[in-house]
């Protein structure tokens, strides 16, 4: 199982940090130089592509949300292991001859978030839509997971 | 980088609003530039381009379904996209269109006439 922590691509919680990603870009249009053409993507070089994960969970389900911008659906994957959660894929190289890349910040390649889940979940009710590019993930918990009444009698 | 669109750097308008950056890519096709901008939970109706004094300027509104239960885990961010480009004067701002498909916000901006190569035949 691999746990892969999330890197938010763009925080700047305090407006005063804007500058920084300005030289971010600054950084990157010199990472778009041909010299580096064959180092992979930019930006992204040494993190990966690790997309925005958000878990809800409410009395019977829990409900995993994942920015997943682009994709077809027929290349995610979803999968429920040992109570975690994991969703993969892959983004492919859409290139056709005659065209140039100028920046190169969208991530292609492939892509896998884990989550280990609180409490056990009943595999065989999981459920999945993906709609404006957010995965939305629904795993009903298990039945001796949900929580229960107890009547004094 | 000089040839298409420089980004522009102005912080002070989006200090009012809070926005987030969003992920782009520029790619350079036979007679125009196609531009990639990734606004996941944007809707068509959420989209707002305009260009004004060669600046183009892209802004994306989520569409923020209610989910029922707790938040127990967070790594999204609430803000709202806005990011802006300077349009290369070779580029025709007039014919520049946009479509948006599971969160993906894709720019056609076509080159104008005059700067597309010409054969010119001797007579």
């Amino acid at each position: 199982m691999k746990l892969i922590r999330y890197q938010a691509p763009n925080s700047t919680p305090w407006p005063a940090l804007d500058r920084w990603s300005n030289l971010r870009d600054e950084l990157n249009s010199f990472f778009d130089m041909p010299f580096w053409s064959g180092f992979g993507r930019t930006g992204q070089l040494f993190t990966g592509w690790s997309p925005a994960l958000d878990l809800y969970e409410s009395g019977d389900h829990f409900v995993a949300v994942v920015e997943l911008p682009g994709m077809r659906k027929d290349v995610i994957d979803i999968s429920l292991h040992d109570g975690t959660l994991t969703i993969s894929g892959e983004r492919k190289r859409e290139s056709n001859n005659g065209e140039t890349a100028q920046r190169t910040e969208r991530y292609v390649g492939t892509f896998r978030r884990s989550i280990a889940l609180p409490t056990r979940v009943d595999p065989s009710k999981v459920t999945a839509t993906y709609q404006d590019g957010i995965l939305k993930v629904t795993l009903p918990k298990a039945e001796e997971a949900k929580p229960k009444q107890i009547q004094v009698s | 980088m000089n040839t298409l669109t420089q980004e522009t750097r102005e912080s002070d308008r989006s200090q009012a609003e809070q926005f987030t950056t969003p992920t782009a890519s520029v790619t350079e096709i036979g007679d125009g530039y196609r531009l990639e901008i990734e606004m996941p939970g944007v809707q068509k109706d959420g989209l707002e381009i305009s260009v004004e004094n060669n600046e183009l300027t892209i802004i994306g509104k989520r569409s923020v379904p209610t989910m029922e239960g707790t938040l127990i885990h967070r790594e999204s961010r609430p803000e709202n996209f806005r990011r802006a480009f300077e349009i290369d004067p070779s580029i025709d701002a007039n014919k520049i269109s946009a479509k948006i498909d599971q969160g993906l916000v894709t720019l056609t901006l076509p080159k104008a006439e005059h700067v597309k190569p010409r054969k010119i035949t001797v007579s």
